[in-house]
């Protein structure tokens, strides 16, 4: 069965109809501003498990919703 | 064929030791053309390759076995060509049949954009030493008889970059020539032999932690498909990755001929046929990052319908298989090698959706670079801190999958 996103407001959808959406996250640690411009435009988390994500449902009611996903799996947790 | 195809292609399997020059990791066909490098062209014999599953288990055994230095961007093409070359003379060189073939690639153009990008494409490469052409529709025609230069009415064929240096060659065949070449000087390789840890001494990495035990190490290397990032942050690395799965198939024996490995950027997607006669097909990335091997029906359906528009005589074929691999995509499209700001830790990675062809290339020039401690000039502009300097290489457009 292909992979389902539930949507608050159309219910379980194909993942098809979604657009992926970024959370950008610069660690803490991270002080200095240039490291911290550099960080923010092209170094990328990238978790192998379970992250919180964005998805634009643009075959359907057009609205974000916040997900948790195993990216190890590809399941909407 | 010839000589080699009788040739029975032998491993020797060593004990591991505790201590290596050079441990690398990720038993794929560029952590091994690295150790095959090291060991042939500098002398460096002691070194380890650790795969965690099988070698040849990743992407360098799910690729679509693409050949090709038609890129868009200088650096590129010079650095695709320097593979060109040292895959036309691999079998020679190793003595394994890796079935490779030239076979002539042409990339479509559908639209006046299209044609001023292809034919961008030939003066780019004719300067800096790849062998690409515009050729009209007629020409392709004679290349290809099986096309639908009307493109379903949809996608008209308006003309095509030709490049005929465009080859293939046998996955596997490619990863157990590097590897047997280089257990021959002596390099271990150590097959599931999963990398937990890495040793830091100070500012250091001095070695890696496995399962078997630790074992400490002049220099690590990263040689990782797929799950780079996972290892870079062991090191204290971020780096600018995706992870993304890309997805192929192949359809069942196809009678007829089928020369070239046809691309279209409009219709993303790419066909050649392997050498038992399937049509091999693959297309764009996923959208979202993952690790999933999974594949989707989604993909077949979409890929099926415009491979189509261009070949209609594929209608009548069935798919066979189909399967995944997922691609360490970088924000520019180019790869990542070199130095990485941590002494003792070289990387190889944002091989996306083009590591296959450049896997004899990248191994040389990441061995030179480990022997000498000198970027070499073939590949200093790809380094890891090109996108702090603003030098980003960036060639979306010759991708191909994207």
């Amino acid at each position: 069965m292909s992979l389902r996103i539930t949507c608050p407001n159309c219910g379980p959808r194909a993942i098809e109809e979604f657009l992926y959406g970024e959370i950008p996250e610069v660690p803490e640690s991270l002080t200095d501003l240039d490291a911290r411009d550099l960080d923010r435009a092209f170094m990328r988390k990238n978790p192998e498990g379970p992250a919180v994500e964005r998805w634009f449902h643009a075959a359907g009611c057009r609205r974000w919703l916040t997900t948790r996903r195993d990216t190890r799996t590809d399941e909407v947790l | 064929m010839n000589e080699f195809v009788e040739r029975t292609i032998k491993f020797t399997w060593q004990k591991p030791k505790s201590s290596y020059d050079v441990v690398i990791v990720g038993g794929g066909g560029h952590g091994l053309a690295t150790a095959y490098y090291l060991a042939t062209r500098h002398g460096i014999t002691n070194v380890a390759v650790l795969e965690r599953n099988y070698i040849g288990s990743g992407n360098s055994g799910r690729n679509t076995t693409i050949i090709r230095s038609n890129y868009g961007i200088p650096e590129s093409v010079k650095f695709y060509q320097r593979s060109v070359d040292l895959y036309a003379g691999l079998e020679q060189e190793t003595g394994v049949w890796v079935m490779h073939r030239q076979k002539g690639l042409l990339w479509m153009a559908h639209t006046e954009a299209g044609v001023r990008a292809e034919r961008a494409r030939a003066e780019v490469n004719t300067a800096f030493g790849a062998k690409t052409e515009y050729v009209t529709p007629a020409q392709i025609r004679e290349i290809c008889p099986q096309i639908d230069l009307r493109g379903g009415g949809v996608w008209p064929v308006m003309g095509a970059s030709y490049h005929a240096e465009g080859a293939s060659a046998r996955h596997d065949r490619v990863v157990w020539a590097f590897a047997e070449g280089a257990m021959k000087q002596g390099v271990h390789i150590h097959q599931k032999t999963a990398v937990t840890g890495l040793i830091k001494s100070g500012d250091r990495i001095t070695g890696v932690e496995t399962a078997a035990g630790s074992i400490s190490a002049g220099a690590v290397v990263s040689a990782v498909g797929g799950h780079v990032t996972t290892l870079a942050s062991m090191a204290g690395l971020r780096l600018p990755i995706r992870t993304h799965r890309l997805q192929a198939f192949v359809t069942n024996h196809y009678a007829q001929e089928f020369k070239p490995i046809v691309a279209s950027a409009n219709l993303l997607f790419y066909v050649s046929q392997t050498a038992r006669g399937e049509m091999l097909l693959g297309a764009e990335i996923d959208r979202q990052p993952s690790y999933s091997y999974r594949s989707g029906h989604h993909f077949l359906q979409s890929c099926a319908f415009r491979a189509l528009t261009l070949f209609p005589f594929m209608r009548d074929l069935r798919i066979l298989r189909q399967w995944t691999g997922v691609c360490d995509m970088s924000p520019d499209y180019s790869p990542i090698m070199g130095l990485t700001g941590i002494d003792g830790f070289f990387i190889t990675t944002g091989w996306g959706t083009w590591g296959f062809k450049a896997i004899p290339a990248g191994g040389e020039q990441m061995a030179e670079l480990i022997a000498t401690g000198k970027t070499p000039p073939l590949i200093a502009p790809f380094s890891l801190a090109r996108f702090g300097q603003d030098r980003t290489l960036a060639d979306r457009g010759s991708a191909g999958t994207h």
